[in-house]
């Protein structure tokens, strides 16, 4: 089975509007799916600089769809589904 | 930390709509779109009712970033004059904070309540609960007598069903001081003599209507302007952004500053002056003590001791508290003056480094970054001091500049400061500082308040009452947020994350020199 991958944006845009508390899911994920889920922080994904829309900052990657406005609980949702299909 | 959550994310968006309306060519008309660019026509309604409250809402938040109160505004003026207002502005204000009456929900009243969940049960244990007799049994159920009800919650904690409720006004419930309130019209106001700054109102309303009134208008016209602006960074920033600290001054200077200097710097002074004011006291407190064991051993015994012991000239001041936390200084100042003896006096932080960065650079311009508004107030009072900005408003200023913190290359500092200096930003961090600066350690015996409250409040009280603390501590720290400044209004981080970024920088740091 595939791991699934997760990328935190820690780019200053994201970081400022909400992202600095996304940092918990780089501890919480290993915790809560063990080896089943790759978690790291990531430079700019670049989102925000497409149409330079930084109001629906901080972003995250799950394998390759993009979680705007991103929270912990969100992330968390869209790694169980994913882990649920596979 | 500020968690207000999606109400922070929109006053951050409208910070950055400000600073990007100032570089752009038409500072006022793109400020006057702020809220139509944030809530086009046809746009799914969020929040409120609809887009046109949405609309008065994000018009009364950016005036007060442009910095202006709603208290005084009659909603004629438009935001294109108030930009105009804020640029033409050449001094701030000593009021710091502002309520949005529009985006105030008017609470119901903070009381308590019986819902129906009430059994009509026949121990009643509300009823023996209360010790102000506000409970009653009408129709074989409970209620409460508003009148005689002291809200202590007795019988919330006694009901066995859990039918008795205190209904909340999250404002009212984290002032420590009383001073936020329901006035007249049934929305939140604030009565700024009582006011600390201490903006725990800010970061506990869910939605979002008290505004710190911001100076980044004012700070953008000095970086326009011929003038040095120099930047002075708060220690508990370190957990704040991403990357280092070197890497963060070379984000600021490319935001537009022309210097940074850490705070910290200025922490090792108060570190030092705080531990020699500490042993002379210490040695004041221990000839006293010893003086007046002589006095009433030679001149009356017991009852001499028992009769004078409280008296204001008798009474041995056992304790020292700290002085760097600029929401405990309101406090004092305001609410507990019989505390001063007690307090240190030692400058804070950022007096000594604005005084350092001053004679460094006698022209400049100076901005302090604060983790909280209880700065505003200190720096209303320092000359040396002439803008506050706060984590979120720099936070706001790098993304309207696109700047990326960890691409910047490291930039050193004109002092090096030491570790103990950069743990000032989190509880038990100022007491420890003192504690390493001195030569014979275990002569502190230190114990935190940590976070200000109305029941810290009260301890605070009664040791300045009787001259000795709990414990027999002597070295009280005071922190007016719970966790220290990283757990001030207007910080990003979660305090877990901060304090370990915290202590990353700190480790790699040298020991705090003895004195």
């Amino acid at each position: 089975m595939e791991k699934v991958s997760v990328k935190v944006c820690l780019g200053t845009t994201c970081f400022v509007m909400g992202g600095a508390n996304l940092q918990e899911l780089i501890d919480i994920i290993p915790r809560k799916y063990g080896d089943k889920v790759e978690v790291s922080g990531s430079q700019c994904l670049g989102m925000c600089s497409i149409k330079w829309n930084y109001s629906k900052a901080p972003y995250v990657k799950v394998d390759d769809d993009i979680i705007e406005e991103a929270t912990v609980e969100k992330v968390l949702d869209a790694v169980s589904k994913k882990l649920g299909q596979n | 930390m500020n968690n207000a959550g999606q109400a922070i994310h929109i006053k951050k968006e409208i910070l950055v709509r400000i600073i990007e309306a100032f570089f752009s060519d038409d500072f006022e008309e793109q400020t006057r779109l702020i809220p139509y660019v944030m809530r086009p026509k046809g746009m799914e309604v969020p929040y409120r009712c609809c887009v046109y409250k949405e609309r008065a809402i994000i018009k009364d938040r950016a005036i007060a970033g442009l910095g202006f109160s709603i208290e005084d505004d009659d909603e004629t003026v438009s935001l294109a004059k108030y930009a105009r207002k804020a640029i033409e502005r050449r001094e701030i204000s000593e009021k710091n904070l502002t309520v949005l009456q529009a985006a105030c929900k008017g609470c119901s009243t903070n009381r308590i309540y019986v819902t129906d969940l009430c059994q009509g049960c026949v121990a009643r244990p509300c009823l023996s609960s209360c010790k102000f007799g506000a409970i009653s049994i009408e129709n074989g159920r409970s209620v409460v007598d508003d009148s005689k009800c002291k809200k202590c919650q007795m019988c919330v904690k006694a009901c066995p069903y859990k039918a008795i409720v205190k209904i909340s006004v999250p404002c009212e419930d984290a002032c420590p001081v009383g001073a936020i309130k329901k006035d007249e019209t049934g929305f939140a106001s604030i009565d700024f003599e009582k006011c600390i700054n201490c903006g725990k109102c800010i970061a506990n309303c869910p939605f979002g209507a008290v505004h710190e009134r911001s100076q980044i208008v004012d700070i953008l016209k000095a970086i326009k302007s011929e003038k040095k602006v120099i930047v002075m960074i708060a220690p508990s920033i370190a957990g704040q952004f991403p990357g280092n600290i070197y890497q963060l001054k070379s984000a600021i200077i490319k935001a537009g500053f022309d210097d940074v200097y850490e705070v910290a710097q200025g922490a090792d002074v108060t570190a030092a002056n705080e531990a020699k004011e500490f042993t002379e006291r210490m040695k004041e407190v221990n000839a006293k003590a010893s003086e007046w064991v002589n006095e009433w051993v030679n001149e009356g015994g017991y009852d001499e001791k028992n009769k004078h012991e409280n008296d204001e000239e008798k009474k041995v001041k056992n304790f020292m508290t700290t002085s760097c936390c600029a929401g405990y200084n309101q406090l004092i100042k305001k609410h507990m003056p019989e505390i001063k003896p007690y307090v240190s006096e030692t400058k804070t932080p950022m007096y000594y480094t604005a005084e350092i960065v001053k004679q460094d650079n006698p022209d400049s311009v100076t901005v302090f970054i604060s983790p909280c508004v209880a700065k505003r107030a200190e720096g209303f009072e320092n000359p040396n001091v002439d803008y506050i900005m706060n984590f979120e408003e720099l936070g706001a200023l790098f993304v309207a500049k696109k700047i990326q913190i960890t691409e910047c290359e490291e930039m050193k500092y004109p002092t090096e400061s030491s570790k103990q200096a950069r743990n000032f930003g989190f509880s038990g961090g100022v007491a420890d500082s003192v504690k390493a600066a001195l030569k014979d350690e275990n002569s502190v015996k230190p114990c935190v308040i940590n976070g200000l409250n109305k029941e810290s409040i009260r301890q605070l009280k009664s040791y300045a009452a009787s001259g000795s603390c709990e414990g027999n501590c002597n070295l009280i720290e005071v922190m007016c947020c719970e966790g220290g400044c990283i757990g001030g209004n207007a910080t990003m981080n979660n305090q877990r994350t901060a304090k370990k970024l915290i202590e990353q920088l700190s480790n790699e740091s040298k020991n705090i020199d003895k004195i």
